[in-house]
């Protein structure tokens, strides 16, 4: 059969060892459990591995949010000293104290790494990439099973890090931008080696997946599917792997000078032997700024395939939505400085990055006003996806109007490492790109499991989530303003009443993931069969020309895309 | 199966912009170190982040013969990284200096320990803007500093405030500047870190 993925393996080798996907026509015959999950390269499959992936990391990573939350809930330190002897270090208050530091840099490195990266590119990507371009496969599936088990091994690598010394007690403490000097002579042990080597192991995996989708992505569209038809949510990904492409050799390139600085006497970072530890911020930043794009631009793309579908309308301004990330991805890579407005910086040099950080809200106006404009007018049905969609719109809006207020290189010298920080990249975050995850994952369950979820608890979920995360995060705003530090387990009592009732929130949004959990496993056991396309008329991308779940290989034949095709509708002509 | 010839073409396409990919993200690692250097030669030509200038005689003589220009306040500051038992201060906290005019000031530093200790020191000048034309003939910061135990020193800087400073509008009316050192204990080159931790 032609769609094999083997077929696509470059050299002879590649057949050995995989016979069982040959010679045979059945587009449904699956290999048995273990060559199919552990050995996959079946796009599906492995889009599902890393959404499973990025389930379990999630539950981990917000569990530990919740530690922290309830640590914050009143003055003092309550639990940390508990948690320091839980994890196997001393019982005094320095333990107790690195305990916290090793918090947030659990929390942030799993969420940005092992929960949003996974969920969004490895997940969503792999499966509907390919899916909506009309190929039969991703370009390199072998490599992808590699890029899936790099990130699962950098994961525990992760989680290793948090059982061995890292200076005053169990694990790193450096938080996940891992700055010098902290990271270097701050951290004797082994725990922060372990941490950086995570950041190499899931980074290469998430260089291989780019590299597959921009092959993809270039050389697999089906007949007569041209850039400029492409659904956005495959521009999305395409900007966001050569993101990934360019910032995440400068990261591996900054860490690695982090390890040798570390284990091999050299001083890249170290002024005493001529380093300096601002170039490590320059090198992370730059990075660490399209990162942030990263983890938001898929779901920009997820976002107006889900409008565009519950509104029965073409998305609004297709070149121009298409073009704002290809914008957004660009401007993003000069902009980087913005994060270290404090390190002393001179005027001249703060005043170009707050100008070129504000520039991005023009792209980002773009396409916040588009999906506006193409919900004007439409036929709007409030599915669960659209719901969510709606509160990604606002709620991304909230974080963005933060930013151009943070981008102020004046005002951030007052705001710069405080909870206002903390509130407006959660709003873009935990708010923005978990939003626009719970979006597509309600909009592309019934498409990959063959099962109708529940829409009452759909709506529960998003209305309890809802309450819950701005209860959480937009006090954070109030304590920011009033000075209230990042990064600190105890605070002055004149903070405690927006603290408690954050945790509050946190309480809220805790429980709301039981409606999630719930809704999937009724769904898996009970929930109606999906028909191929259960969302009707607006659903016009090739994914819902397919049976769902889609066969194991699809489009044997592939699909032509013809003349009178345009961005918008995808589906042959007799559908 | 129905259009083999195609198929061939589209996995060698494939791994042709696979390669490519790849070499894009093997040039950005090489950028990543790159930018070591690159930083460092930026700062230096450039002045950022308070960086001082070196001069010659040659170049000092030629900014004076420019013509002074009006006084200006140096400040002269001193700390130690925390492995460091120094003592160690400028001998006088404030120059006032003509721009243009060269000027030495000196910095003590006394070894408290019992052993000898190897310093280097770091150095740069507040306001930040002001590093492209605060200039150094001469200074203890070039080269490393070997202490005996309870041997004391002056150190010596010899330096000009550039008079080109005068038509830098940022920068032009700042009534002072300061000098700072930070001294370190000098790092062991590679090989001895190497062999100690064997």
């Amino acid at each position: 059969m032609a769609t094999t993925a083997d077929d696509f393996a470059p050299g002879a080798g590649a057949h050995a060892g995989h016979g069982g996907d040959h010679d045979h026509d059945h587009a449904d015959h699956k290999p048995g459990f273990f060559a199919r999950w552990f050995m996959s390269t079946n796009h599906k499959d492995i889009g599902s591995l890393y959404l499973m992936f990025a389930i379990v990391a999630g539950i981990i990573g917000g569990a530990i949010s919740g530690i922290m939350r309830v640590e914050l809930a009143e003055p003092g330190i309550q639990y940390l000293q508990w948690w320091a002897q839980f994890m196997g270090g001393a019982n005094d208050i320095n333990t107790a104290l690195h305990m916290w530091n090793v918090f947030i840099t659990a929390h942030g490195l799993i969420m940005v790494f092992f929960m949003v990266m996974p969920a969004m590119i490895g997940g969503f990507g792999n499966w509907f990439v390919p899916l909506m371009i009309g190929a039969p496969d991703m370009a390199f599936p072998r490599m992808n099973n590699v890029s899936f088990w790099l990130t699962v091994a950098g994961f525990f690598s992760l989680l290793f890090s948090l059982f061995v010394p890292g200076g005053s007690g169990p694990g790193a403490g450096v938080g996940w931008t891992v700055y010098a000097p902290l990271s270097t002579t701050g951290s004797p042990g082994p725990a922060v080696d372990f941490a950086i080597f995570s950041l190499h192991l899931a980074g290469a995996g998430s260089i291989l997946g780019a590299t597959n989708f921009i092959t993809t992505i270039f050389n697999m569209r089906a007949p007569g599917m041209t850039l400029h038809k492409m659904p956005l949510f495959v521009w999305s990904v395409l900007v966001t792997a050569f993101l990934l492409l360019l910032a995440l050799p400068v990261l591996a390139a900054a860490i690695t000078m982090l390890l040798t600085d570390r284990n091999f006497g050299t001083t890249f970072f170290d002024p005493a032997g001529g380093g300096d530890p601002v170039l490590y911020q320059h090198l992370f930043w730059f990075f660490g700024h399209p990162e942030v794009y990263i983890m938001i631009l898929p779901g920009f793309g997820m976002i107006s395939q889900i409008v565009a579908t519950f509104s029965r309308k073409p998305v609004f301004g297709y070149l121009g939505m298409a073009y704002a990330m290809v914008a957004i991805g660009v401007v993003g890579f000069i902009v980087w400085a913005h994060h270290m407005y404090t390190v002393g910086l001179d005027v001249n040099t703060k005043m170009y990055f707050t100008a070129a950080t504000m520039v991005i809200a023009v792209p980002t106006g773009v396409k916040i006003f588009s999906w506006i404009a193409t919900m004007w007018g439409g036929s709007l049905e409030f599915k669960s996806p659209m719901v969510w969609s709606l509160g990604f719109i606002f709620l991304f809006t909230v974080g963005g109007v933060t930013g151009v207020v943070l981008a102020n290189g004046g005002i951030d010298d007052n705001l710069h490492d405080t909870y206002y920080v903390v509130a407006h990249f959660h709003y873009v975050l935990s708010m923005g790109a978990v939003f626009s995850m719970f979006a597509g994952f309600y909009y592309w369950f019934p498409k990959m499991s063959g099962r109708m979820h529940s829409e009452l608890l759909s709506h529960i979920h998003f209305w309890t989530f809802f309450v819950g995360v701005n209860v959480i995060f937009f006090p954070q705003h109030f304590l920011g303003m009033q000075g209230m530090p990042r990064r600190y387990p105890d605070y002055a009592e004149a903070y405690t009443f927006w603290h408690e009732i954050s945790t509050y929130g946190y309480y809220i949004m805790a429980g709301s993931m039981i409606f999630f959990f719930v809704n999937i496993a009724y769904a898996l056991l009970a929930g109606k069969k999906a028909e191929g396309n259960p969302w009707g008329e607006g659903a016009t991308t090739l994914e819902w020309t397919l049976p769902s779940p889609p066969p194991y290989h699809q489009f044997e034949t592939l699909p032509v895309i013809e003349d009178h095709h345009d961005y918008h509708d995808h589906r042959p002509a007799t559908a | 199966m129905a259009s083999a010839p195609l198929h061939d073409d589209t996995a060698r396409k494939n791994l042709r912009t696979g390669i490519l990919a790849m070499l894009g993200a093997l040039a950005m690692l090489g950028m990543g170190y790159a930018a070591v250097p690159l930083y460092d030669l930026f700062c230096r030509v450039t002045g950022f982040g308070g960086t001082t200038q070196v001069a010659s005689e040659a170049d000092a003589n030629r900014a004076a013969s420019i013509g002074l220009g009006r006084e200006i306040s140096i400040r002269f500051d001193a700390s130690m990284a925390r492995d460091v038992p120094w003592e160690f201060a400028p001998t006088q906290s404030t120059d006032t200096v003509r721009i243009g005019q060269r000027d030495m000031a000196t910095y003590t530093a006394r070894n408290l320990s019992d052993e000898p200790i190897t310093g280097t020191a770091t150095f740069n000048v507040e306001p930040a803007q002001a590093g492209a034309y605060f200039n150094k003939i001469q200074c203890f910061c070039f080269t490393e500093q070997t202490l005996a135990p309870g041997q004391e020193v002056t150190m010596p800087v010899l330096y000009y405030v550039d008079p080109a400073i005068l038509e830098d509008d940022v920068i032009a009316d700042v009534e002072q500047i300061t000098l700072s050192y930070t001294f370190h204990r000098a790092k062991e080159p590679v090989s001895s870190a190497l062999d100690r931790s064997q």
